[in-house]
């Protein structure tokens, strides 16, 4: 699949802010972080979905219609995502505002659990709008939604240490060691799905593309002089090598070197802060490498243009 | 229940895009709107079809066969492109099984064309909608043409007769006939989509002659041969043939 910048940023954002929000919410729980510390994390959370979800409208053609998208839930698991994504991000707004107005602790627990629970529904239709294709192979599998929820909640709580820093530097040690922790099982599941993406084997084949049963089949022609939508849109264009490279980047990115920094520099903004833009950048490339890893059985048909 | 259907006959298919371009010029006329071309006659010409005639070369040389293989939408009977879709622009007709796309309401978010095992869709890059092939839903009712033309434009073109339409779902059609007497098969039966068209395989017409067809034994020239012959001086016709 060809990488579409603006989902990869959407994925990220959103996941990001989804895992600030959560941080947020686990402080609030435990520790009883401070009302300011809680509302401005709620507004940098709110910012990150924005971002996030400003970035998507991009992939549309029509983003004026955006609106129709919320249509067939019953069915669809993007227009799922596209009616939590508000609720969420409303439930978050909200729940700064408690903060930042100082209610009742209780009500504002009561509104960040129901945002839990958005959260959390956010990242299984932000998965499951992958993993439910039969056959993207490489998607098709429950690890794609562990991973959107493990990456987004390492790299909020990544982001949440550097506020922390900032804001409430008592908090920030803990941030950063749960952060070490989600981001290890995030790095774990992630090793686990590309090990199991290596191992697949194409359902589709040639022979059952045109239903012809031979072994040795070669297209000639595809029907088209240039290119085609078919050709741009499922492919990604690039050698090997920069795939590769791609995979190596964020498999370096998104753990091992931010969490050295995690480790070792729990009190510094800054250090915290470059922790969160490697790993974002790790993210970067990891949802890169997560379009062009999949296999569109599509391609079958378009492998040769003459 | 009707689901309208293309069966394609690959055995007499010869691989001439007469289906194409009527196609492209029947779907960019309609009152939906053009279909876009962009350089069409430049060195990167690319452009929105409903339908594509792709070539593949089946074993290896020398023994090789060249097989023309027309590729549209295969209006399957589970489309995985339907429920995908967030708006309702992309749906099944249940009262003749077309999948269609409404252009009004289609967001261009290129869903569908990921759960799309076929390729079957291509978004427009003018029009920013996902457009596919309509089975010519708007020739095949038309009632202001005469009956024998209200059927797709690719049909109508065809040649050789190579693409059949009609009702799958009617056991005695002349889709539904093809398919059961000639071995109409499926596009990709492992993901379960259960595409309406249906594709009817090449066949060979193989004379199997053995050695000894090559000989008579009843040849009347060797029957001739051990005829005693006359003896000389006995009555003849013709001085050969002996009563």
């Amino acid at each position: 699949m060809r990488p579409a910048w603006s989902v990869i940023l959407f994925t990220t954002l959103a996941g990001a802010g989804q895992g600030l929000f959560l941080a947020l919410f686990a402080a609030d729980l435990f520790a009883r972080a401070p009302p300011d510390f809680a509302a401005a994390g709620a507004a940098v959370a709110l910012g990150l979905l924005a971002a996030g979800l400003a970035a998507s409208f991009f992939h549309l053609g029509h983003p004026e219609r955006a609106w129709r998208s919320a249509a067939m839930w019953r069915t669809s698991w993007l227009s799922r995502e596209v009616i939590v994504l508000p609720a969420f991000m409303a439930a978050v707004a909200v729940y700064g505002l408690t903060h930042a107005l100082s209610y009742d602790r209780n009500i504002s627990l009561l509104i960040g659990a129901a945002a839990t629970v958005l959260c959390f529904a956010l990242f299984v239709c932000t998965g499951m709008i992958y993993a439910c294709l039969p056959f993207l192979q490489e998607w098709r599998t429950p690890l794609t939604v562990v991973n959107f929820i493990a990456f987004g909640c390492a790299s909020g709580f990544t982001a949440a240490a550097a506020l922390a820093a900032v804001r409430y530097p008592a908090l920030a040690p803990r941030y950063a060691l749960a952060a070490l922790v989600l981001g290890g099982a995030a790095y774990l599941t992630r090793l686990a799905s590309l090990a199991r993406n290596a191992r697949l084997r194409p359902k589709s084949t040639l022979a059952t593309a045109i239903g012809i049963k031979h072994p040795k089949i070669v297209q000639i022609a595809q029907g088209a002089m240039g290119g085609s939508f078919n050709t741009r849109e499922f492919f990604h264009g690039r050698p090997r090598e920069v795939v590769r490279a791609a995979r190596w980047a964020f498999l370096a990115l998104v753990f091992p070197l931010p969490a050295l920094l995690l480790a070792f520099a729990q009190n510094s903004f800054a250090a915290l802060f470059a922790a969160f833009a490697l790993q974002y950048a790790g993210l970067l490339a990891e949802r890169w490498y997560f379009f062009a890893e999949a296999k569109h059985p599509q391609n079958l048909y378009y492998q040769a243009i003459a | 229940m009707t689901q309208l259907a293309l069966v394609i006959d690959l055995n007499v298919c010869v691989g001439c895009h007469a289906c194409v371009t009527s196609c492209k010029q029947w779907n960019t006329s309609g009152e939906a709107g053009y279909l876009s071309d962009d350089n069409p006659y430049g060195a990167d010409p690319t452009g929105t079809f409903f339908n594509r005639v792709q070539t593949f070369e089946v074993g290896e040389f020398p023994k090789t066969e060249t097989v023309h293989f027309p590729k549209s939408c295969l209006h399957c009977e589970d489309p995985p492109c339907v429920p995908v879709c967030p708006t309702g622009a992309s749906y099944k007709r249940a009262e003749d099984g077309i999948v269609l796309v409404d252009y009004d309401k289609c967001i261009g978010c290129n869903y569908c064309a990921w759960a799309c095992p076929y390729g079957a869709r291509e978004i427009d890059e003018h029009q920013k909608v996902m457009k596919k092939c309509t089975l010519c839903v708007d020739r095949i009712y038309d009632q202001a043409l005469p009956e024998a033309e209200r059927k797709p434009a690719c049909v109508m073109a065809c040649p050789t007769s190579a693409r059949l339409f009609g009702d799958v779902h009617d056991p005695e059609s002349e889709v539904s006939r093809a398919i059961r007497d000639r071995g109409g098969y499926a596009l990709m039966p492992e993901w379960g989509t259960q595409p309406a068209n249906h594709y009817l395989p090449r066949r060979k017409a193989v004379a199997e002659i053995h050695p000894d067809e090559l000989t008579r034994h009843d040849n009347p020239l060797k029957v001739d041969g051990q005829l005693p012959r006359p003896a000389p001086g006995e009555p003849a016709l013709d001085d050969v043939t002996s009563w």
